[in-house]
């Protein structure tokens, strides 16, 4: 049985049923993108004063990655130009560039993650905190028995409300603790405070998005390419349905960006 | 929607976001990477019209 309206229109919604089906599904994505930003709205608006923290984020980065995913935008947009004028070489090369650009960015969110896993909040038992990246680990480090020490690269500071902004780097310096001076001891991940917590659920969502949109343009660029030869027609609508996907998941973070790095 | 009408939503965003950060650089007093944001915006902007003028047989449908 053939599938009817893959590659013609379809009289009464003007066009192929992928394409129908595609932004049906995102519909779906933006209710779920839109319940997502507003839980961080309210959370933000809602914080008492001095408890949700500026700067914690790196701006260069997130200007690096949101460079990225424009340009792979136009690189998506581009490789479905080259279906249509049937430039298969364009088209690898563009699909190609989508799929570098798509990795590089995870890879600088992978960076990001990990340097809030560094990051360590230490409460002292003389009541002030240390704060910065862990560069040490004694050995012997054992914060239940008391014994060993941590090295970090941070401040110290007298109450939680100065850890809100961010330090200024010439004021981080080295700062050995001692595990018998540690009263508490947690780093920056989902579970440290609500910021954190919204933070790595919006971009790990969009971050798993972004991991579907490199399986689907990765199986079009290398073994469903195949179908280039096979049913064009058919190919390029695939290709367009799948840019329609990448468009969302960029334009998912042209809104992250600035609320999460910038405001 | 075809994906040349998503794409033009996505410019339009694009210019909307680096303008946005133009006149948030410019409002605290940093001038270098608030033309750094507008030349961006002009850019994008460019950009778009460009790309309409490459694509003006391709359905918005």
């Amino acid at each position: 049985m053939e599938i009817p309206y893959t590659i013609q229109p379809r009289p009464d919604t003007g066009t192929y049923n992928a394409k129908i089906g595609m932004w049906l599904f995102l519909a779906s994505e933006v209710m779920l993108f839109g319940g997502l930003f507003s839980s961080y709205i309210l959370l933000r608006v809602g914080a008492p004063a001095d408890t949700w923290p500026h700067g914690w984020l790196n701006v260069p980065l997130g200007t690096i990655n949101t460079a990225l995913l424009s340009l792979s935008a136009i690189t998506t947009l581009l490789a479905w130009v080259a279906c249509k004028t049937k430039n298969y070489g364009r088209f690898k090369l563009c699909h190609g560039l989508t799929l570098l650009l798509a990795v590089t960015f995870l890879g600088i969110k992978a960076y990001e993650y990990r340097d809030k896993f560094l990051h360590y909040e230490v409460r002292l038992t003389d009541g002030r905190i240390a704060d910065g990246h862990l560069e040490e680990k004694s050995k012997d480090f054992d914060l239940a028995k008391k014994t060993g020490e941590v090295v970090l690269h941070g401040r110290i500071v007298g109450s939680q409300a100065e850890l809100m902004t961010h330090g200024k780097a010439a004021d981080m310096k080295e700062i050995k603790v001692a595990a018998a001076d540690i009263k508490r001891m947690q780093n920056y991940g989902p579970w440290h405070n609500t910021y954190l917590a919204i933070y790595f659920v919006l971009t790990g969502l969009h971050a798993l998005h972004i991991i579907g949109g490199i399986l689907i343009i990765g199986y079009y660029w290398g073994p469903g390419s195949a179908m280039w030869f096979t049913n064009h027609e058919l190919f390029t609508n695939r290709i367009e349905v799948s840019g329609l996907f990448w468009h969302f998941v960029d334009l998912v973070w042209i809104f992250l960006f600035p609320v999460l790095y910038l405001m | 929607m075809s994906l040349k009408a998503f794409h033009l939503v996505f410019v339009t965003a694009m210019s909307s976001l680096t303008f946005g950060c133009a006149l948030w650089r410019f409002a605290v007093g940093d001038a270098l990477f608030g033309s750094l944001a507008a030349a961006a915006g002009v850019g994008v902007i460019i950009y778009g019209i460009l790309f309409l003028k490459k694509l003006k047989h391709v359905s918005f449908l």
